[in-house]
């Protein structure tokens, strides 16, 4: 599956959507599902939850193993996808239409020191 | 590193689009697209497995069965029907388990033992330094394939595809296996796997192992990779070598004592002492977990019980039991229903102590 170009990827594959009023929607990619294999586990951040960039804020678990879930910039978690939790297998069925959570970035300038398809598809 | 060996079957794997991984020196299928989807397929219908990689020995002379009842913990000399099958671990001087294996009898001239693939050349070492003294010799089977068709529809399945099996293998119980002449060889079928449900191991020719396994396809057997396998000999409760129990672990410590027979207070194998010495009565004991709190339990997370603390051995997502379940090594005195805390990254999570047979037959037995 290509990667969406109106999104912004990083390096521990996640991918982040800027929306209009300037939160951030945040999942993880094709990529990642495909080598986590059938996903049956999420842990998301409560909402108010203070994240440094690159803090480890959330967990996916697959039948093979455990993976963190990093923050790709300082913000504040504004909400969490509580149907992803209920079932973790749509992160498998569509890993960029299956949102984990969303903030509030401290800095919006921050996001565009991530990555964008190209660059992304050419560090895989 | 040494380059990973490939099966018979790689090829084969490889045109299903399985995802292909380095196991124990072996590059092997993790899975063909979805774990979940061939654990279920082998609870409810038929899966098959490449197990190549496991490591055949022939065991031929006269000496053959003095030098099993010398090796090895459970005591040969039980198979008396030609084919029948006896697992059994074999142990050091001090009863840690060196492997954990099946041998099958053909005569007490002749056996045949299967191993696993991560300790073969360990465990050849081991058998032919103990071989001395005892009228036998072993020869490594690298020549045979095997493919286990496990499921309540697996036994059915493989006679559609090999009808002219169906005569010699249909009256076989459990643990029994019958040699199969074919033109390209002989097979032995046995009713034996590492899965909890019916079905058969078959090793063949290697040579004949991609037409076998396409033959089982085309009769809808879906393949199935290393994590279906291993998901669901953790439902089964069955261990894993090298990682539920190593050299470190007596067989009283794995759950295992029913594999150790005393009966004979003649036979002397190797390990006996200690086993019957001091380590007759260990401080620890072997347990099934099911996680009550959500999350997933892994391997080496610490178990927090009432009399002491203890260590998952193995831990996943049951598909059948859709909650995690794991292996653990708890103390001794902790019984079964009881609550323990086991710890995940930063929280304490609830689990219920539980005999470690969490699924088997299609069925939870929780």
């Amino acid at each position: 599956m290509s990667n969406p170009t109106n999104l912004k990827y990083t390096a521990s594959h996640e991918w982040i959507r800027t929306e209009a009023d300037g939160t951030l929607t945040i999942g993880v990619t094709d990529h990642a599902q495909e080598a986590l294999g059938d996903v049956v586990f999420l842990e998301l951040p409560d909402a108010g939850r203070k994240l440094a960039a690159e803090e480890a804020c959330a967990v996916i678990e697959s039948v093979k193993a455990a993976s963190d879930i990093y923050a790709p910039v300082a913000g504040e978690v504004i909400e969490s996808n509580q149907a992803a939790a209920d079932a973790p297998e749509s992160v498998n069925a569509d890993a960029f239409g299956t949102w984990l959570f969303k903030i509030k970035p401290d800095n919006v300038g921050d996001v565009a020191k991530l990555m964008d398809a190209a660059a992304y598809e050419a560090s895989l | 590193m040494t380059t990973p060996q490939r099966t018979p079957l790689f090829a084969s794997h490889v045109a299903a689009h399985g995802k292909m991984v380095d196991f124990a020196g072996w590059e092997m299928p993790i899975n063909y697209g979805s774990q979940i989807e061939e654990h279920h397929a082998v609870r409810k219908d038929a899966g098959m497995f490449d197990v190549s990689h496991m490591c055949a020995l022939d065991l031929v002379g006269p000496g053959a069965l003095p030098f099993l009842r010398h090796l090895l913990a459970n005591d040969c000399s039980k198979l008396v029907l030609p084919g029948k099958a006896l697992y059994s671990c074999m142990l050091n001087q001090d009863a840690g388990v060196i492997d954990d294996l099946i041998v099958y009898y053909f005569t007490p001239e002749h056996y045949r033992i299967v191993v696993n693939a991560g300790t073969a050349e360990k465990d050849i070492a081991w058998m032919r330094q103990q071989l001395n003294g005892f009228d036998a010799h072993i020869t490594v089977r690298r020549d045979l394939a095997m493919i286990a068709v496990q499921g309540p529809n697996a036994r059915e399945r493989f006679w559609s595809a090999f009808p002219v099996a169906r005569a010699r293998t249909v009256m076989l119980e459990n643990f029994q296996a019958a040699e199969w002449r074919t033109d390209d060889g002989m097979w032995l079928i046995a009713r034996t796997g590492y899965t909890g449900e019916d079905g058969f191991e078959i090793s063949l020719p290697a040579d004949y192992a991609a037409t076998a396994w396409k033959a089982l396809l085309d009769v809808g057997v879906k393949p199935c990779g290393l994590g279906a396998r291993d998901t669901l000999r953790l439902e089964a409760g069955m261990n894993l070598y090298g990682q539920d129990m190593d050299e470190s672990i007596s067989p009283y410590e794995a759950g295992l004592k029913w594999t150790v027979d005393l009966k004979d207070a003649a036979r002397d194998f190797v390990g006996k002492s200690a086993l019957v010495g001091r380590r007759s009565t260990p401080a620890v004991r072997f347990a099934g977990l099911l996680l009550l709190d959500k999350g997933v339990l892994r391997a080496h997370q610490k178990v927090i019980t009432a009399l002491g603390d203890g260590e998952t051995t193995s831990g996943s997502f049951s598909p059948t039991l859709q909650q995690s379940i794991a292996l653990a090594r708890i103390p001794a005195g902790v019984e079964n229903g009881s609550v323990v805390d086991v710890e995940i990254r930063d929280k304490k999570l609830k689990a219920k102590v539980v005999k470690p047979s969490f699924a088997r037959n299609g069925a939870s037995l929780i």
